[in-house]
C-alpha cells in the first residue's frame, strides 16, 4: 500500500513536471499523442503591444484603390493631358503610344488583337480600370516611383483607356467615372477552382 | 615565415592553372609577419594551398563563416530574379544566400529601427507595430518551401534544375502568427480579405482571404535562425505556407482588412493564367505538387553502374505521400525512398538506387500529395488548361541519359 502511494506520488510529480513544460494553445510542434494536454486559458485578450494608429498616419499610407472606387482621391484627368505626360515619362519603357516598348506594351490595337497570341495589355487583359490608377500611382514611373500627382495619374489612366479604345477622347476620369468603366477582359476572369485531388486543372 | 591569421575576402574561382602555378592572388588576409607585425595583405594561392595541410597552421577563426573557395554556388541573377542552384544542394534547407529572389522594383534598404507595420481597416483598434514589438509576441517557427508560381522553363537540352525550376527554396521561417496580431487589433467578423503591402519601390500589394491569415500565416522576421535577408524582405515579410511566392509580400509595411479583394495589378494582369474556354484563372493561391530529380541532372555526367538518383518533392496542399521514379521513359514506375523529415508544405528529399547498364534512356520523377494529386505530364497540363504555359506549371521533368554519360534535359517544346 505504501509502495502504491509512493508510486502515485511519483506519477503526480511527473505529470506536474510535464504540464509545466507544455506549451500554451498557441504553441506549435509540441503535439505528443496521448500526453495530457493542458490548454491554458490565459492567452490574453490583448498583449497591449503596439501603439494606436492615428487617422493621419493611416491616411498617409492608405493609398489603395478598389474596383468599386473606394480609395480614389479627389481630382480628375483628361486623355489629351495624359497623352503628353505619357510621351514624356512613359514611352521610353512602354513604346510610343503605349505599343512595343522594352518593358511591354500597354495598348492593344485592332491588328494586335487578331494575332494568335496577342501581347497582354490594359486593353485585353486588365479586368478593372481602377487597377490602372492604383498601379501607376504606387509604382510608376519605374525610375521615379510615387512622383506623379493624383491629377497626372488620372490623366495617364484616361489616356491609356482611350488609346485602348475603351473610352472616348472626351471622357473625364475621376473618382465617380473610373469605377464605371467596363473593361473588355473583365468577363474572362474566374476565381481559382483547383481543390487538390486527382483532377488536373 | 608569415602566418595567415584570417582570410578577409576570397577572390573568384580558383582556376586549376592558377593553383598549379601558385602565383595568382587568392585572397586578402590578415597576416602576421616574421617580425610579429599584423598586417593586411594579398595572399597567393601557393600560400593558401600547402602541399600538406597537416604541416601548416591554417587561418584562425573569423567573424563570419565562409564557403570553401572550391565550391562555386551561384544564383544566376537576372534583372528581376535569381534562381536557387537546386542541383548543388544536399539537404532540404536552402542556404539563405542561395534562396531564390523575385522583386518588382529592386531590394529596398530599410532601417529596422524606422520600419513599422500598420494594421487597419475593418478592425476594432488600428495599431502600429515596430519590429521590436513584433518580436515580443509569442513566436512560431516552421520549415516550408517558398515557390514562385512562374517557376517553369523548358526549350533546351542544356538546362539544369536551377534553370528549369530554380524559383523554389526552403527555409525555417520564424515570426509571429498573423492570427495573434489579428486578435490584438480585433478583426471584425465582416472582414473577408486583407491587403498586404510592401515597403519597396513597387509598394507591391496582394489581396489575401482573411481565413489564410487565421489559419497559418506568419509575419516573419527571421529565416534559418537569423534576421531575414534583405532579398527576402528584411526586416519583416508575410509568409503564407504553400501559397504562390508573390502573395508572400516582402518588406511588409501595411495590412488592411476589408470586405472584398482589391484586384491589384499583381493579382489581375500578372500571376493569373489562361485556362480552357478562353477564361483567365485568378487568385490561384495553392502551389500544386511537384518533384524534380536533381541528381543526375545537367550539367553532371554519369558512369555505368550504380547511381543514387536524388531529388526533391513538395506540395502546397500538404505532405508528400509518395514519389515514384521511372528509368525507362515513363513506362514503368518504382517507389522512391522518402527522406525524413516529411513536413507539411515542405521540400522533401527522395532517392532511388538504380543500376545503369549504359543504354540510353530517360529518367523522371512524379509526386503524389496527401490530397491524391499526382504530378502531371506537360501534355496532361496542356490538355487540362488549353494553354501551353504560364503560371502554375508543374510538369514532370525528364532527363535524357546519353550513352556517353551526358545527362540532358528533355525539352517539352
Amino acid at each position: 500500500m505504501e509502495s502504491l502511494n509512493s508510486t502515485l506520488l511519483w506519477l503526480s510529480a511527473i505529470v506536474t513536471f510535464w504540464v509545466s513544460f507544455l506549451p500554451d494553445s498557441e504553441g506549435q510542434g509540441w503535439l505528443y499523442d496521448k500526453t495530457p494536454v493542458v490548454v491554458r486559458d490565459t492567452f490574453p485578450a490583448t498583449f497591449g503591444i503596439g501603439r494606436a494608429a492615428t487617422s493621419t498616419e493611416i491616411a498617409r499610407l492608405d493609398i489603395d484603390v478598389r474596383p468599386d472606387g473606394k480609395g480614389l482621391p479627389p481630382g480628375e484627368g483628361k486623355p489629351a493631358v495624359g497623352k503628353l505626360i505619357f510621351a514624356q515619362k512613359c514611352a521610353a519603357c512602354h513604346g510610343v503610344g503605349g505599343i512595343g516598348g522594352p518593358n511591354g506594351s500597354l495598348v492593344t490595337t485592332a491588328s494586335e488583337g487578331t494575332k494568335k497570341r496577342p501581347e497582354k495589355t490594359v486593353g485585353n487583359y486588365w479586368p478593372y480600370a481602377t487597377t490602372v490608377f492604383d498601379y501607376i500611382r504606387r509604382a510608376m514611373p519605374f525610375s521615379e516611383p510615387g512622383s506623379l500627382t493624383n491629377e497626372e495619374v488620372y490623366s495617364l489612366t484616361a489616356y491609356l483607356l482611350t488609346a485602348n479604345g475603351i473610352i472616348d477622347e472626351k471622357t473625364v476620369i475621376n473618382a465617380q467615372t473610373l469605377p464605371n468603366v467596363k473593361m473588355p477582359a473583365q468577363p474572362l476572369f474566374i476565381p481559382d477552382d483547383r481543390k487538390g485531388g486527382p483532377e488536373i486543372k | 615565415m608569415k602566418k595567415i591569421l584570417r582570410l578577409n575576402q576570397l577572390t573568384t574561382k580558383l582556376s586549376r592553372r592558377a593553383m598549379l602555378g601558385g602565383t595568382a592572388t587568392a585572397a586578402v588576409a590578415i597576416v602576421q609577419t616574421a617580425q610579429g607585425k599584423t598586417v593586411q595583405e594579398s595572399v597567393s594561392i601557393a600560400e593558401l594551398l600547402p602541399d600538406d595541410p597537416t604541416k601548416r597552421v591554417g587561418p584562425l577563426a573569423g567573424e563570419v563563416g565562409t564557403r570553401s573557395s572550391f565550391e562555386k554556388l551561384v544564383k544566376k541573377p537576372s534583372d528581376i530574379s535569381s534562381r536557387s542552384p537546386l542541383q548543388d544542394f544536399y539537404g532540404i534547407i536552402t542556404p539563405s544566400d542561395l534562396h531564390f529572389e523575385r522583386h518588382h522594383a529592386g531590394i529596398p534598404i530599410i532601417d529596422p529601427a524606422r520600419h513599422e507595420l500598420l494594421i487597419h481597416g475593418l478592425v476594432d483598434k488600428p495599431l502600429v507595430f515596430t519590429i521590436a514589438d513584433l518580436k515580443r509576441f509569442p513566436s512560431v517557427s516552421r520549415i516550408a518551401f517558398l515557390e514562385c508560381s512562374g517557376n517553369f522553363r523548358t526549350g533546351k537540352e542544356t538546362m539544369s534544375p536551377q534553370d528549369i525550376c530554380g524559383l523554389t527554396s526552403q527555409s525555417e521561417w520564424t515570426g509571429v502568427k498573423l492570427a495573434t496580431l489579428f486578435r490584438e487589433v480585433g478583426v471584425k467578423p465582416s472582414a473577408s480579405w486583407f491587403l498586404a503591402e510592401g515597403g519597396d519601390a513597387a509598394v507591391m500589394t496582394r489581396s489575401i482571404p482573411v481565413k489564410k491569415g487565421w489559419d497559418d500565416a506568419i509575419i516573419a522576421y527571421a529565416q534559418n535562425g537569423e534576421a531575414l535577408r534583405p532579398e527576402q524582405g528584411y526586416p519583416v515579410r508575410l509568409f503564407l505556407p504553400g501559397w504562390e511566392g508573390n502573395t508572400n509580400v516582402k518588406w511588409l509595411r501595411r495590412i488592411e482588412l476589408g470586405d472584398a479583394p482589391w484586384h491589384t495589378r499583381e493579382e489581375t494582369s500578372k500571376y493569373t493564367e489562361s485556362i480552357k474556354g478562353g477564361k483567365i484563372r485568378q487568385f490561384s493561391f495553392d502551389m500544386d505538387a511537384r518533384s524534380i530529380i536533381t541528381f543526375p541532372a545537367y550539367p553532371k555526367t554519369v558512369e555505368k553502374g550504380w547511381i543514387d538518383i536524388r531529388g526533391i518533392a513538395w506540395s502546397g496542399r500538404g505532405k508528400v505521400v509518395r514519389v515514384e521514379v521511372s528509368t525507362d521513359f515513363g513506362k514503368n514506375w518504382q517507389l522512391a525512398i522518402l527522406q525524413d523529415p516529411i513536413l507539411d508544405k515542405a521540400h522533401t528529399g527522395f532517392r532511388y538506387l538504380w543500376y545503369w547498364n549504359g543504354v540510353e534512356t530517360e529518367i523522371m520523377s512524379r509526386v503524389t500529395d496527401e490530397t491524391g494529386y499526382i504530378q502531371p505530364t506537360f501534355t496532361q497540363l496542356i490538355e487540362a488548361r488549353g494553354s501551353d504555359g504560364g503560371y502554375h506549371f508543374n510538369p514532370i521533368t525528364a532527363w535524357q541519359i546519353k550513352s556517353d554519360g551526358r545527362v540532358l534535359n528533355r525539352p517539352e517544346r
